[in-house]
């Protein structure tokens, strides 16, 4: 009678062997491809990644023909390495090596998830010279045109971002407007199937130069 | 004697030339076997899409094919499942990293469901209902037929949603510019109205010959 259940545990211990062996031999073994794969395309991937950056920063500051990662430490702009953590701006420059603007990344809420946004500003001006949208998932056919929409992004060739006179904000808040409604140079003319999309840009600049704008003119 | 092992030879290419052809047709993953949905319907609104994401599933359904074949006899019974989705999700990684090191934009739009081709069922069910129990020649072909019997389909989905709702096909124009796009076309919908058209041509096709 005890025969039966003696036998079992005696069975179920050579498979468990066998099973670690197993689980075991195949894990080591796919970490180990992981591995290589990860290294073997490192150098590719970093290159990939920081040229498609380069692309969207010379795109968002015309006229830079060199650029240089910056960060701000203890309230100064300061040049950092590419691989800084933290928030980085990308100062652009002309040929005869002048400043020329900053590229500056921005992210907020839009319809569908968070949307990211590269833009340059030019300080002298005190406009946002150029923009684009990094990342974003709003709804294709609508949402979506704020990434392609020629009439919208006519409006970050030249959108006045004037600082107050104290210097902490700016005089007039980016605002978005109905689609044909923009009559100041702060306003952004919006875009009809994609009200929420287009006003979600107009916060998210807002924001972000309420803060960088005065902090820039500050050096 | 000699005869008789060259008409077994044959048997047996038979078989893996069989093996092959039944994924692309007969058993097709999308149309026949209804398997692997998600990608489908989701990551089919331009053919491009379509394309590298077949790609992308056909070569981790033909890497852990070959793998799992060649360990069928050494992975235990209780901890296949697990030792199947190592296996799975180690190359499902491997192709998001190639991906991610042939094109940065190519990766963005398919954004998570690369890393979702881990729980694809196509590819849990070849593992488990083939490749265990077949040899290698066998597993390879089944996955290379299955593989390019899945890219076909998503990219019957994808040729017409992107001609329907973008008027281009691999981003080139071919319907009139002044052609009014169905936005519903690239949107999730599109994806269902699209898959039930072409099940319901394949089941056409299939009664229509099992009539005659």
């Amino acid at each position: 009678m005890n025969l039966p259940n003696q036998s079992i545990p005696e069975e179920n211990g050579a498979d468990s062997k066998k099973m670690l062996i197993a689980m075991v031999g195949i894990g080591a073994f796919c970490a180990l491809l992981i591995v290589l794969i990860f290294e073997g395309t490192k150098e590719r991937r970093a290159f990939l990644k920081a040229e498609a950056l380069e692309k969207a920063i010379f795109q968002v500051i015309p006229n830079a023909k060199s650029m240089k990662p910056m960060q701000f430490i203890d309230g100064q702009l300061t040049e950092v390495d590419k691989e800084a953590k933290g928030e980085t701006l990308y100062a652009g420059y002309n040929e005869s090596n002048q400043l020329v603007g900053y590229a500056i990344e921005a992210s907020g809420q839009g319809y569908a998830d968070i949307i990211k946004v590269l833009y340059g500003y030019d300080p002298q001006k005190q406009a946002i010279v150029g923009f684009q949208v990094l990342e974003s998932k709003e709804t294709p056919g609508l949402g979506d045109k704020i990434e392609k929409q020629e009439s919208f992004l006519a409006n970050f060739i030249s959108l006045d971002v004037t600082l107050n006179a104290d210097k902490k904000g700016l005089a007039n808040e980016v605002v978005t407007v109905k689609q044909g409604e923009k009559s100041n140079p702060w306003e952004i003319d919006g875009i009809t199937g994609a009200t929420i999309s287009s006003r979600a840009i107009g916060d998210i600049i807002n924001s972000s130069i309420q803060e960088i704008g005065p902090k820039i003119s500050n050096k | 004697m000699n005869v008789a092992v060259k008409e077994n030879k044959k048997k047996r290419e038979q078989k893996s030339t069989d093996e092959f052809i039944k994924g692309l047709w007969k058993e097709n993953p999308v149309f026949v076997q209804v398997l692997g949905m998600c990608p489908v319907l989701a990551v089919t609104n331009t053919s491009m899409n379509a394309l590298a994401m077949g790609l992308a599933t056909s070569f981790v359904l033909l890497m852990s094919n070959i793998l799992i074949s060649l360990l069928r006899n050494f992975i235990p019974k209780q901890v296949r499942i697990s030792s199947y989705i190592l296996i799975i999700a180690t190359f499902v990684t491997v192709i998001d990293y190639v991906i991610q090191a042939i094109s940065v934009e190519l990766h963005k739009s398919l954004g998570a469901f690369i890393s979702l081709i881990v729980v694809n069922c196509l590819i849990l069910s070849r593992a488990e209902a083939f490749a265990s129990k077949n040899t290698l020649k066998h597993s390879v072909m089944d996955a290379l037929g299955m593989g390019i019997g899945f890219t076909f389909a998503l990219l019957c989905l994808g040729v017409v949603r992107e001609v329907l709702g973008s008027g281009t096909v691999f981003q080139f124009q071919i319907l009139p510019e002044n052609f009014q796009s169905w936005i519903i076309m690239i949107l999730p919908a599109g994806g269902f109205f699209t898959l039930a058209f072409w099940l319901l041509f394949f089941n056409y096709l299939k009664e229509r010959k099992a009539k005659s």
